[in-house]
């Protein structure tokens, strides 16, 4: 059950925080870089621990990815942490050869990822970055769903022998995993499954993907959910059990349609199973400025419409 | 260490220098001119001042070595060979299918410590490796060579500031000053006026050098070694094509390989 009172909600880059902190802890060659957003990507929690193992790069990304690479050619484990969009958008060039070409352990706290970023507009609000990551070689790419998640996520990562991107929002969530101990990178998270069709949903949009299915049950309508905290390596045994049980698939992501989490979905069920999709996410377009739900709503990112996009799938469904 | 005897240093920066035409050559495409201009520099690097083991090439005590300019490592590939961190019949299979010696260093071949060749990189990965040295207590130091076209890249500066802002003596940058880049005289492409008092400003230490001159680039070397509380960059003047005066100054053969029939006049000039 998920717990709607909105006071116990927490915010997946405290999750991350608090992973940086159990990380230096128990690894001295934990090192944390940071271009000017030190608390706001909660790297100040590993800062003030470890203030010899905190470096501050200011407003230079750049730089710091390349570093980082420095960091880890020499044996060490570098958490670099800005926003989304100058994280995976602005160093892109530097994340392709520091961190993905030469293949380490790079790992990329991209912070205040999607729309919920709200007031700040669309200049802050990242919708690429699945895209921008999964595209490169040997990256790995980590949405968490909730605070639990993303503290798993961030200490699984420094232990991956390649470059890890980790998305992580500001707005605060329900924790969604609380009691589940599965966690794995590349191992996707069942919810629950159903026989008629079958949500994948990733980050923020796993709450609303639960609640969808809760609405399409009353309806008599069985929706499976699955949490696809990792984008990749993608889950292809989970997504593909999913499809041949319920034969339709709606994916979920605060994250623009195109080359996103439900790409990389198709690009699986197309060339194995190829299953009715529909895509719920940003439309080609920049966000804007707004309170975070109310944005959801703008953009038509609420469970009402992951059952709008239930019922199409259905219908595609029935007809093939 | 003792200097190595200069004589002997120009015989074989020769005999590198038909190394680095005669691999070109064959690849049938490369860099000519910007390797022909970093000779001396990596040369002295490896014959004088860093710390290595090419028989155990991660050794832990090394000192580290960027080419930034990856497009550069002809050079860096024979100096490699040479002193034995492969074998030197493995030049020949300059950027062939399925070659360790690819058209920009990358990681995985014995001596290459960053995959480079996108410009503007290699100095904050250089560093990412003075800072770690420091957080270890070790005494590793660490060289980045940069090409002055390079250095339009406004990464450079980013890194440049970083290396001031945390004081890395333990780094010594060097910039191949040959005053060309692809599309020509750095003056007329983006001129960057004074070096010099860009570097120092910048909070660095600043030597100016012949770039071509083994005694000036071992005693910058040694001089470098000594600031303390600052990174040291040592602008070398050099000349594009350094050695082979059909090649020298023209920044058309910034990224050509010779012909075969140059590659016979080339090599008669180094005889």
């Amino acid at each position: 059950m998920i717990n709607e009172d909105r006071s116990t909600w927490k915010a997946t880059r405290d999750g991350y925080g608090k992973g940086l902190v159990s990380l230096g802890r128990e690894n001295e060659r934990i090192v944390v870089l940071s271009a000017d957003l030190t608390e706001s990507t909660r790297a100040s929690w590993f800062r003030d621990e470890f203030p010899e193992r905190f470096f501050s790069f200011g407003v230079a990304e750049q730089d710091m990815m390349s570093t980082a690479a420095g960091f880890a050619l020499s044996g060490k484990i570098p958490f670099c942490c800005s926003f989304g969009v100058f994280a995976s958008g602005r160093a892109w060039e530097q994340v392709r050869i520091s961190a993905a070409y030469m293949n380490i352990n790079i790992n990329i706290g991209g912070s205040h990822g999607g729309i919920t970023v709200g007031p700040d507009g669309a200049t802050h609000q990242a919708l690429e970055e699945i895209a921008l990551m999964r595209l490169l070689p040997h990256m790995s790419v980590v949405v968490p769903c909730d605070l639990i998640e993303a503290e798993r996520a961030t200490i699984a990562s420094a232990g991956i022998k390649g470059p890890v991107y980790l998305r992580l929002g500001r707005e605060k969530l329900p924790l969604i995993t609380d009691g589940y101990e599965g966690f794995e990178i590349g191992k996707a998270h069942i919810i629950r499954e159903g026989n008629d069709l079958t949500i994948i949903a990733c980050g923020i949009m796993v709450y609303h993907a639960i609640k969808a299915s809760d609405s399409l049950k009353a309806e008599g309508i069985g929706a499976g959910v699955i949490n696809l905290h990792t984008v990749k390596p993608i889950d292809k045994a989970a997504i593909l059990k999913a499809a041949i049980k319920s034969g339709a698939i709606v994916t979920a992501e605060e994250h623009l349609i195109a080359c996103g989490m439900g790409s990389a979905v198709s690009e699986v069920l197309i060339q194995e199973v190829p299953v009715p999709v529909e895509m719920v996410g940003v439309k080609d377009r920049f966000g804007e400025s707004g309170s975070p739900w109310d944005l959801i709503e703008k953009l038509n990112l609420m469970p009402e419409d992951i059952v709008i996009a239930a019922k199409r799938v259905l219908k595609r469904k029935r007809t093939t | 260490m003792k200097k190595p005897d200069i004589g002997k240093l120009k015989e074989q920066a020769k005999q590198l220098r038909r190394d680095i035409l005669t691999m070109l050559s064959e690849a049938g495409s490369g860099h000519t001119g910007s390797s022909l201009s970093c000779v001396e520099l990596i040369f002295s690097l490896y014959s004088y001042k860093l710390r290595y083991n090419a028989k155990d090439p991660y050794w832990e005590e090394r000192d580290r070595f960027i080419l930034s300019k990856g497009h550069g490592c002809p050079t860096l590939y024979a100096v490699l060979a040479h002193f034995g961190f492969f074998l030197k019949d493995k030049l020949k299979t300059l950027r062939q299918i399925g070659t360790l010696l690819q058209g920009h260093p990358q990681l995985g071949l014995p001596g290459i410590e960053a995959s480079t060749g996108s410009l503007g990189q290699g100095l904050s990965v250089a560093n990412g490796m003075a800072l770690s040295a420091r957080l270890d207590k070790k005494d590793t130091r660490v060289y980045c060579l940069l090409g002055d076209g390079e250095i339009n890249e406004g990464q450079v500066w980013e890194a440049a500031m970083t290396a001031a802002h945390y004081s890395l003596d333990n780094l010594c940058a060097i910039i191949d000053y040959n005053k060309l880049q692809i599309d020509g005289f750095l003056c007329d492409v983006k001129d960057m006026f004074e070096l010099t008092k860009k570097w120092e400003a910048f909070g660095w230490n600043v030597i100016e050098i012949d770039g071509h001159d083994f005694t000036q680039i071992m005693d910058s070397l040694d001089r470098a070694e000594k600031v303390k509380d600052k990174p040291t960059i040592i602008i070398a003047h050099t000349i594009k094509g350094k050695g082979v005066s059909f090649i020298e100054n023209k920044a058309e053969w910034h990224g050509i390989a010779p012909k075969p029939d140059e590659l016979k006049c080339a090599l008669r000039e180094l005889d």
